[in-house]
């Protein structure tokens, strides 16, 4: 196993911390400027999502702005929140009156949870099923499991999920059809997504084992006598992993961000669910904590990526790109995660 | 349609974000897959956790629980009994005792006592005195967003075992106000400075864990003061968005209530062995508000002729999958002193329509859309998707009136849009429901639908003398018969002059398991009378 070099870890987690900041600001500012643009009294809009529509009138709206200020200048309101992220204080919802933090962790949690079992299933899933495949491309397997990412992929996440829950739920009674917060209740949703992305990894891992597999180290390897097996573990496994790790990395963050239908089917509390109605209601304290903490994860998971294919593919990024060239079919092809 | 908003609702809540408008529509097309699907799944396996479903009701609902705050409660903690308003109401609407014992007014009825019962204790077991009452109703009237605010309320005394309210002005609807999910009354221990913190209330039930904005789950308190105990042990109450997966729930056997099916998960249910489907008309009527200062709309012919554009039965049965919840005239038969039996109901004329037009100035294009002055005859009509029947609904309406010569632009925006756009005076027709018993009298909403000033969710720039005489005779709490004449008066002006017009019905649903009995939908939604229900033997 080669270690990442002290100075290069920290060279990449301090490049990360910078953009961090730089983004986390950027976005709050942004999130506040698109959310003061949008149509409609945010007043009204805030004493709807607190009070219901059969009690919001222009007395609860009036209110509603009076206690929250939000009359005042719009650079005071923007400061003020610049300010209060800058001493660890999010604020209070707008709109339940709660902490932000308090909501944001809570929504984060029930999320990474998700996301986190949805990959790790995609993973157990889909990357035996790739490997597979790319032993024999062309053969049965390889073309049944171009039927299975078809498949996955052409199934809309609702659709899975309702087939799942009837299935699982409904006819055999094994699992809560909906539901958050119990282990069992994570299963359905979970699994949901884990079918959709299993798709995926599987036709990723064939591609970049078969492209492995192909490339000349891998034959060399062969030819020197190493056996299947330690080909496999020693060569291929891991340069496939340089391929599949940025790729994992950016759905980890499609899956933070983008699971607000197969939340909403599972009752499952998210940050997709938080995110939306936040928009919704203006609730902007919400909405920019939520931003921020999904900014500073897009940073996080790409700095986890980062580090880990620099432990799988060590070659320094700066040397010289034509002595590169000559290994250019073993080099990862997707490095760079878009942040 | 200018902007697309996802159908993303507060009592429903379908958490649907872009994607969601997508999955939405999803929704739809499926549906006829899914009731299909559905069909398969007869009654089956029941994953019931067997150590604690026996005692405990599961109820699953599409209210999503936001705040602690009465006012922002949406009154889950009134329905599943934990905290108490003074003055409740019963099936028909009749003001009965909550925790008051009894009530009085003096003469000007601008000062109201209600009597607290002796000996009762809030669920952390601190004493009900005068006194915590009294700080708790002096929140609930400050907060403006409670129709309580609405009475002018000007202070809430402790006077020995019962507390007084001395109001700004005579207030005959005090107590019915108080029937309202944001006058519950809490214990002091529920308050930190100005926020509630926890619900500790006075009801049969208490609370053993709350996780906004979705769960909540209760518990009988021993020391309720009513005469027997309730039935029912345990509770847990789940908040589930989608109505497909409520119906899955509840044909599974995975919940004992489920509220807020719609019509592909209804007629599953109906379907379904051991599940009965109860329901019950609500007093809220889908209706257009429409501004009368609009140089189109200000014209009764014009309102006449949009009236009978509609074709109410088609789109309730299309929509609603009933059609005896069109609309006949503004107030259901469920309020049953403010429905008139004798107006003549409300039609669908295309022909008379463009007739009124006609005579109103307009002529046909070629396209069938009636000009006046060069100009169509083109109106924006506002609606919000928090009850989601009303997009369909909006849409139903616009093809209608298209056939009539009006040409409607529909907006799906926040509820909010409806008062902000009265407020401003930029909306031209909305789509709304509006719920006439808020409180448990609807006179109190019926005033406020015709205050001569205009209301948020009631008329815009319309006011008549003989409603508005009839509503002040009743304030003033005249007699029958001649309230039943000035309720009457109401109902026929606004029949006459359309300053709403009405367009459909509402009606509630519930799936219940046959493991429960006695359940019953209270038509005003203040309770789910938990405490009234038994185990089926």
């Amino acid at each position: 196993m080669v270690r990442v070099s002290g100075p290069r870890l920290l060279g990449i987690v301090a490049r990360r911390a910078v953009q961090a900041v730089g983004v986390a600001v950027l976005v709050s500012t942004a999130c506040f400027a698109i959310v003061r643009s949008l149509p409609g009294d945010a007043a009204y809009r805030i004493a709807a999502g607190r009070y219901g529509y059969d009690l919001v009138d222009a007395e609860s709206a009036a209110a509603v702005s009076a206690e929250l200020g939000l009359e005042r200048p719009v650079w005071q309101q923007l400061v003020d929140w610049l300010w209060g992220v800058a001493r660890l204080d999010l604020g209070d919802s707008l709109v339940t009156s709660r902490p932000v933090l308090e909501e944001v962790v809570y929504y984060l949690g029930g999320t990474l949870q998700l996301a986190g079992a949805a990959l790790l299933g995609a993973i157990l899933i889909g990357g035996p099923l790739g490997a597979l495949a790319a032993r024999h491309p062309g053969g049965p397997l390889d073309r049944a499991t171009t039927a299975w990412v078809a498949l996955v992929r052409a199934l809309p996440p609702f659709l899975l999920g309702l087939l799942l829950v009837l299935l699982l739920s409904v006819q055999l009674g094994l699992l809560p059809a909906v539901g958050h917060g119990s282990a069992s209740g994570l299963v359905l949703p979970a699994l949901t997504l884990a079918l959709g992305l299993s798709g995926l990894v599987a036709q990723v891992t064939r591609d970049a084992v078969v492209e492995v597999r192909a490339s000349e180290h891998v034959r060399f390897a062969r030819t020197k006598g190493l056996t299947e097996r330690a080909v496999t573990t020693r060569h291929v496994a891991r340069n496939a992993g340089a391929t599949l790790v940025p790729y994992l990395g950016v759905q980890a963050v499609v899956l933070v961000e983008g699971v607000v239908v197969v939340e909403s089917l599972f009752a499952w509390q998210g940050l997709g669910h938080a995110l939306v109605h936040a928009v919704f209601w203006r609730d902007v304290p919400v909405l920019q904590a939520t931003a921020l903490v999904l900014t500073l994860l897009v940073v996080a998971v790409n700095t986890v990526v980062d580090v880990a294919v620099a432990t799988l593919d060590p070659r320094p990024r700066t040397r010289d790109r034509s002595l590169d060239r000559n290994h250019s079919r073993s080099r990862p092809r997707h490095q760079e995660v878009p942040a | 349609m200018r902007t697309h908003v996802p159908p993303l609702t507060r009592p429903a809540l379908p958490g649907t974000g872009p994607t969601g408008a997508r999955a939405g529509a999803l929704a739809g097309a499926l549906a006829g897959t899914l009731a299909g699907a559905l069909a398969l799944s007869s009654c089956s396996a029941a994953p019931r956790d067997a150590a604690t479903a026996d005692e405990t009701l599961r109820v699953v609902g599409p209210f999503e629980v936001h705040s602690l705050e009465p006012a922002a409660s949406d009154g889950v903690f009134t329905r599943l009994e934990v905290a108490e308003t003074l003055v409740s109401s019963d099936l028909s609407g009749e003001l009965t005792p909550g925790l008051a014992t009894d009530w009085s007014a003096s003469p000007d009825h601008r000062s109201w006592t209600f009597q607290l019962p002796a000996g009762a204790t809030f669920h952390d077991g601190s004493p009900v005195t005068a006194e915590a009452v009294a700080d708790s109703l002096e929140r609930a009237a400050a907060d403006e967003a409670s129709p309580l605010a609405e009475a002018a309320v000007e202070r809430v005394v402790a006077a020995g075992g019962a507390v007084r309210f001395e109001t700004a002005r005579p207030s005959v609807t005090l107590p019915a106000l108080l029937t309202h999910y944001s006058a519950a009354v809490l214990a002091p221990a529920s308050y930190d400075g100005d926020r509630v913190t926890e619900v500790v209330g006075t009801g049969p039930y208490a609370i053993d864990s709350v996780e906004l904005p979705a769960s909540v789950e209760t518990s009988r308190f021993d020391g309720w003061r009513g005469e027997t105990p309730p039935a029912v042990e345990k509770v847990s109450f789940q908040a589930v968005g989608r109505a497909e997966s409520r119906a899955l729930l509840a044909v599974s056997d995975q919940a004992d209530v489920v509220f807020g099916l719609e019509p592909a998960g209804r007629e599953r249910v109906e379907a379904a062995d051991g599940l009965t489907l109860e329901s019950s008309l609500q007093p809220r009527t889908i209706l257009l508000k429409v501004d009368h200062e609009h140089p189109l709309l200000g014209d009764l012919r014009v309102r006449r002729a949009l009236s009978l554009a509609i074709d109410r039965p088609a789109m309730a049965g299309a929509v609603l999958r009933e059609e005896d919840l069109a609309a006949t005239q503004l107030f259901p038969p469920s309020l049953t002193a403010w429905h008139s039996p004798g107006l003549a109901p409300l039609e669908h004329d295309v022909a008379r329509a463009r007739e009124l037009l006609t005579e109103a100035g307009f002529a046909p294009d070629a396209d069938g859309v009636m000009r006046r002055d060069g100009a169509p005859l083109e109106l924006t009509l506002t609606t919000y998707p928090d009850r989601p029947e009303l997009p369909a609904l909006a849409t139903a309406i616009q093809q209608s009136a298209r056939e009539a010569g009006f040409l409607l632009d529909v907006e799906v925006a926040n509820s909010s849009e409806i008062p902000a756009g009265h407020a401003d005076g930029s909306l031209e027709i909305g789509l709304m429901a509006r719920h006439f018993a808020l409180v448990a009298d609807p006179l109190v909403t019926v005033a406020d639908t015709f205050d001569a000033d205009g209301s948020d969710w009631g008329v815009m720039n319309w006011s008549d003398d003989r409603v508005l005489d009839a509503v002040d005779d009743l304030l003033r709490d005249e007699p029958e018969p001649r309230a039943r004449a000035d309720r009457a008066t109401v109902s026929r002006v606004a029949q006459e002059e359309l300053p709403l017009i009405p367009v459909a019905w509402y009606r509630m649903n519930a799936a219940v398991n046959d493991r429960v009995a006695d359940f019953v939908i209270d038509p005003l939604e203040r309770t789910w009378r938990i405490s009234e229900l038994e185990w089926s033997a």
